[in-house]
């Protein structure tokens, strides 16, 4: 990931999260009543996933289009994935949206305490999964298989499966870049919600939140099998 | 027309606009939304919708101006068919930086950035935006992009065409491609933003009786130009995105040395771009909507059919894209679908053309400088979209593709369509936006120079094309060269037109007459409250109880007193019905 | 104001059950699409993509309807979300659909007709 645009998305995402009320009262000014606040940070962040789903569809084309013509070497470059590692980190993630999806219930039924727990409990997960990405990226950096210049192959087909890694690395990169900026703001969240801010009337931010959480969680349910399980096959058969 | 003659025009007849001094001097409310605070604070930190339009307008506006020097300059240079002035290295960084500044720093955020964010709230009947705070930032964030572009001119300039295509772009262009990259990447996602924030605002806070069919045509407009915005600007980050990561750490994902496909990266693009180029030219239309109803007195002709199309133009609009891709090696299939559902999208901006026409069709036509630029709107757009007929066809593109053809006709339709309709709505809006009025004289001769002088710059363009001029090349063969002196004879005219508003209209900010709540008595809500408007733009939320467009009863100039409930004076100009 | 009949003031809170439901689900869909994976399809390998894409599918389903609510949502947000799939469908789609198209070759021999009748660089 570029280091230029980390903090640019950064603000992006701060900027998306729905408008914050003032600590002086939940409702805004130029909304009527509760219900047409919150109606109208669901659907703001509705759309906004509408244009995260295009944008990972920009380059999930670019995935198709090249599967389709270099599907042996594509598949080669797969099997040098560990499959463990990413079945792991798949199972670690819908650990994350469970408790995701908790602390919004718990949102609503007014317990802070829990709502805190499983805040930081999303957020442990969601740690543990940039670890483990970190221990793959270091294994394909020792292997050579970071794209670049300094990409190293032996093997047939050795531009393309080049080409698979750029994939590899820019698709789990960003979705990755994704992970980093929801667990930032959720670290937000666990102070307002340790101080009393959510509640029964009012937790539409969590709400949101976790709407953009398992948003990035289905993102990876398609990455998982279009770059893992794909060579699995190639790797169990041979 | 002949009942028009029948019922000449009095003098009292007039809007009063053309008077010296306004009846409604002393109108101006106390308090309005530029008086409430002072101080560049006041300015950088406010997020009500209404100031926000105004900072776009002024960065915007600086970014057109920028723009138009690169286009003086290209068009100084091919005024001799030697390339004489600037070596071809220079040449190149001038056309992209002219094509970059105009089209993503200027035209797509123009109208919706300026207009949509001032009027949507108000013609909807809310007192803001969905999301202030989303709203500055949008204006940050188009700012922060704008600042990355202009250090790319610092660091050298770029000479990839605003088009970036690959593999130029990616491997070999030794130019400030990443830093324009982000800039353009980063300013894309001020766009999704404004868009998100139209969507949602027309969906959630209309005001009580402001259904979906008495929606201001504007509204619409707006309305589909957001989805574009949504749908399609992440697909041209990310594409811009990969060109930005393949430069800077040499992953190959276009780099056809490692079997990729350079053209993929064309469909990326031109999924974003064709779109945008309705996004360019939806709020125009909308503009037009607005202002022929009111200049012809008329109720609208077709509003269930205008607004309609310009949700088809939106989706079929999403369909075309391959068409700027013809000779690139396409398949031939895939064009000739293309080349098809090309044909299909100039129906519904033809239905639009239809109902305008029908709308001025007996209705009571005046000349005023808004209603002469949505004339100008209206030839010169049809030329633009008929011209991209001739593209569309697979056979004759080989021959026109990537000549002056191509350059004629985007400009007749970004130019003369968008800009012209942008300009409609300066004037038409000016005096909601400021409280004054700008010189009729001067606004109508400034709309005709502008009128002659495109026409002079871009008609010619059309012949060298099809003579087979290329485009972006800064020397060519002698015969072309008259036709080359016409066009940058016609820009210096166009210039002129462009600068004598930005005097008046800055004159008119302190001794323009006032203008009072409604010049053209016009319908629809913005007219409804004081110029320039309360901070919450009414006094009380509105409640909507007619069709829109109704031009058949008395519109006033004035507010009534607050709490008189007196009896509106009528208007001294009461239309003819 | 425009409101859906969908009052946001009294939330609608899912039961426990179904949450921990949709849990189990997708961990079994995951050992699922693991195991398909692996195992030998023989003559019908192609068949692992598309089984591993209608699985993650019915993941991502269920993420969208119960975690993410759009069961219990506004008719709108179905709306969006339905024309954000269909939108990406039209990329993908017509995307590869040039690229497919690309290996279908015309008939050489209307080709070889038109070219020997006329070559375009003669006409010029
Ligand atoms: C409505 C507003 C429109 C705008 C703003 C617009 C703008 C443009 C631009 C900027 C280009 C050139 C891009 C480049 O190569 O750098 C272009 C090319 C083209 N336009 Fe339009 N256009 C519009 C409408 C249409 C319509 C209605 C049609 C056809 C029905 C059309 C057909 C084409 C075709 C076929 C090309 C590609 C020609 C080629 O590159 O060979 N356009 N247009
Ligand atoms: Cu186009």
């Amino acid at each position: 990931m570029s280091q230029q645009h980390g903090p640019v998305t950064a603000a992006v995402m701060t900027g998306t999260m729905p408008d914050m009320p003032d600590h002086d009262g939940p409702l805004q000014h130029h909304f009527d009543d509760m219900a047409q606040q919150n109606e109208s940070s669901a659907l703001g962040m509705w759309l906004f996933l509408l244009t995260e789903l295009m944008f990972f569809g920009g380059v999930m084309t670019a995935y198709a289009v090249y599967r389709y013509l270099f599907n042996a070497a594509f598949a080669e470059g797969a099997s040098h994935l560990d499959v463990r590692l990413g079945t792991t980190n798949t199972i670690i993630l819908i650990f994350s949206s469970l408790t995701m999806a908790l602390a919004v219930r718990a949102a609503q039924m007014d317990k802070r305490k829990l709502l805190v727990g499983l805040l930081i409990a999303t957020m442990l997960f969601g740690g543990a999964f940039l670890v483990i990405k970190g221990i793959e990226y270091a294994h394909k950096w020792e292997a050579g298989h970071v794209p670049g210049a300094y990409f190293h192959y032996e093997g047939p087909l050795a531009n393309h499966v080049h080409l698979f890694f750029s994939f590899y690395f820019t698709m789990t990169g960003i979705h990755a870049l994704h992970m980093v900026l929801g667990i930032g703001w959720m670290a937000w969240l666990v102070l307002r919600s340790a101080r009393g801010d959510f509640g029964v009337g009012y937790y539409a931010p969590i709400e949101m939140t976790g709407l953009y959480w398992h948003f990035v969680d289905i993102v990876w349910i398609f990455l998982f099998p279009l770059l893992y399980l794909f060579g699995a096959g190639a790797a169990a058969g041979h | 027309m002949s009942d028009r003659a029948a019922t000449p025009k009095t003098a009292s007849e007039r809007p009063p606009t053309r008077r010296r001094r306004s009846r409604y001097e002393g109108d101006v409310p106390r308090e309005h939304y530029l008086n409430v605070a002072y101080g560049l604070k006041s300015w950088l930190f406010t997020i009500d919708h209404k100031r926000i339009a105004i900072l776009y307008l002024l960065s915007i506006t600086a970014f057109f101006a920028l723009g138009g020097l690169m286009a003086v300059f290209i068009r100084l240079e091919l005024l001799t068919p030697a390339g004489d002035l600037m070596t071809s290295e220079i040449y190149n960084r001038v056309f992209t930086l002219h094509g970059v500044l105009m089209v993503f720093f200027f035209l797509i955020p123009s109208i919706p950035a300026v207009f949509g964010n001032f009027f949507l709230p108000m013609m909807v009947g809310a007192k803001d935006m969905a999301f202030p705070r989303l709203n500055l930032a949008s204006w940050y964030i188009y700012s922060l992009g704008g600042v990355f572009t202009l250090a790319a001119i610092v660091a050298g300039g770029v000479d990839t065409g605003w088009t970036f295509y690959t593999p130029y772009s990616s491997t070999y262009s030794n130019s400030a491609v990443a830093l324009t990259a982000i800039g353009v990447f980063i300013n894309g996602f001020s766009s999704i933003f404004t868009g998100l924030n139209f969507i949602v605002t027309i969906h959630k806070m209309r005001a009580p009786g402001m259904t979906w069919m008495r929606l201001p045509l504007f509204v619409w407009a707006n309305y589909a130009a957001a989805l574009i915005m949504i749908l399609g600007t992440p697909v041209v980050a990310m594409a811009i995105f990969l060109v930005a990561v393949e430069r800077l750490f040499g992953v190959g994902i276009f780099d056809p040395a490692l079997g990729g496909d350079p053209i993929l990266y064309q469909h990326l693009f031109w999924f974003y771009s064709h779109p945008a180029v309705y996004i360019m030219i939806l709020p125009s239309m909308g503009v037009m909507s607005e202002v022929i109803a009111c200049f012809s007195r008329k109720r609208i002709f077709g509003y269930g059919f205008i607004a309609a199309s310009s949700l088809a133009i939106a989706t079929v609009g999403f369909l075309v894209w391959g068409h700027h891709m013809f000779v690139s090696g396409q398949s031939i299939y895939a064009s000739m679908v293309f080349s098809v559902l090309t044909m299909l999208v100039a129906v519904p901006s033809a239905v639009k053309v239809f109902n305008w026409l029908a709308t001025l069709w007996r209705g009571s036509i005046s000349f005023e400088t808004p209603m002469l630029y949505a004339f100008g709107f209206l030839g010169l757009f049809t030329v633009g979209g008929l011209t991209g007929l001739y593209l569309g066809t697979l056979a004759t593109d080989v021959h026109l593709h990537d000549t002056y053809f191509i350059v004629a006709h985007f400009h007749y339709i970004m130019v003369g369509g968008a800009v012209m309709g942008y300009l409609a709505a300066v004037h038409f809006w000016w005096p909601k936006m400021t409280g004054r009025m700008y010189s009729e004289w001067w606004g109508r001769l400034s709309a005709g120079l502008l009128f002659i002088g495109f026409n002079l710059t871009f008609f010619p363009q059309f012949l060298m094309g099809y003579m087979g001029m290329p485009r972006r090349y800064h020397f060519y063969p002698e015969e072309w060269q008259v036709l080359n002196v016409l066009s940058t004879a016609g820009a210096s005219i166009l210039g002129l037109g462009y600068l004598i508003p930005i005097i008046y209209l800055t004159y008119s900010l302190r001794y323009g007459p006032i203008a009072g709540p409604n010049p053209w008595r016009a319908t629809g809500l913005e007219w409804t409250t004081a110029s320039p408007p309360p901070q919450h733009n009414f006094e009380q939320t509105p409640v909507v109880t007619e069709e829109p467009y109704d031009y058949s009863k008395p519109i006033v100039n004035d507010l009534p007193a607050p709490g008189a409930g007196a009896e509106p004076k009528p208007s001294p100009a009461a239309p003819r019905s | 104001m425009s409101h859906d009949a969908h009052a946001a003031d009294s939330p609608h809170i899912v039961p426990l059950s179904v949450y921990l439901t949709i849990f189990a689900l997708l961990m079994v869909f995951t050992v699922l699409t693991v195991w398909v994976a692996l195992i030998d399809l023989g003559p019908y390998g192609w068949l692992h993509t598309p089984l591993a894409l209608l699985i993650a599918s019915v993941k991502a389903t269920l993420v969208v309807l119960w975690f993410m609510h759009v069961k219990y949502g506004s008719r709108l947000v179905w709306v969006f979300v339905v024309a954000g799939l269909a939108w990406l469908a039209l990329l993908v789609g017509i995307t590869v659909g040039d690229y497919v198209g690309r290996t279908w070759e015309p008939d050489p021999h209307a080709w070889q007709a038109s070219a020997d009748g006329a070559d375009f660089r003669q006409l010029g």
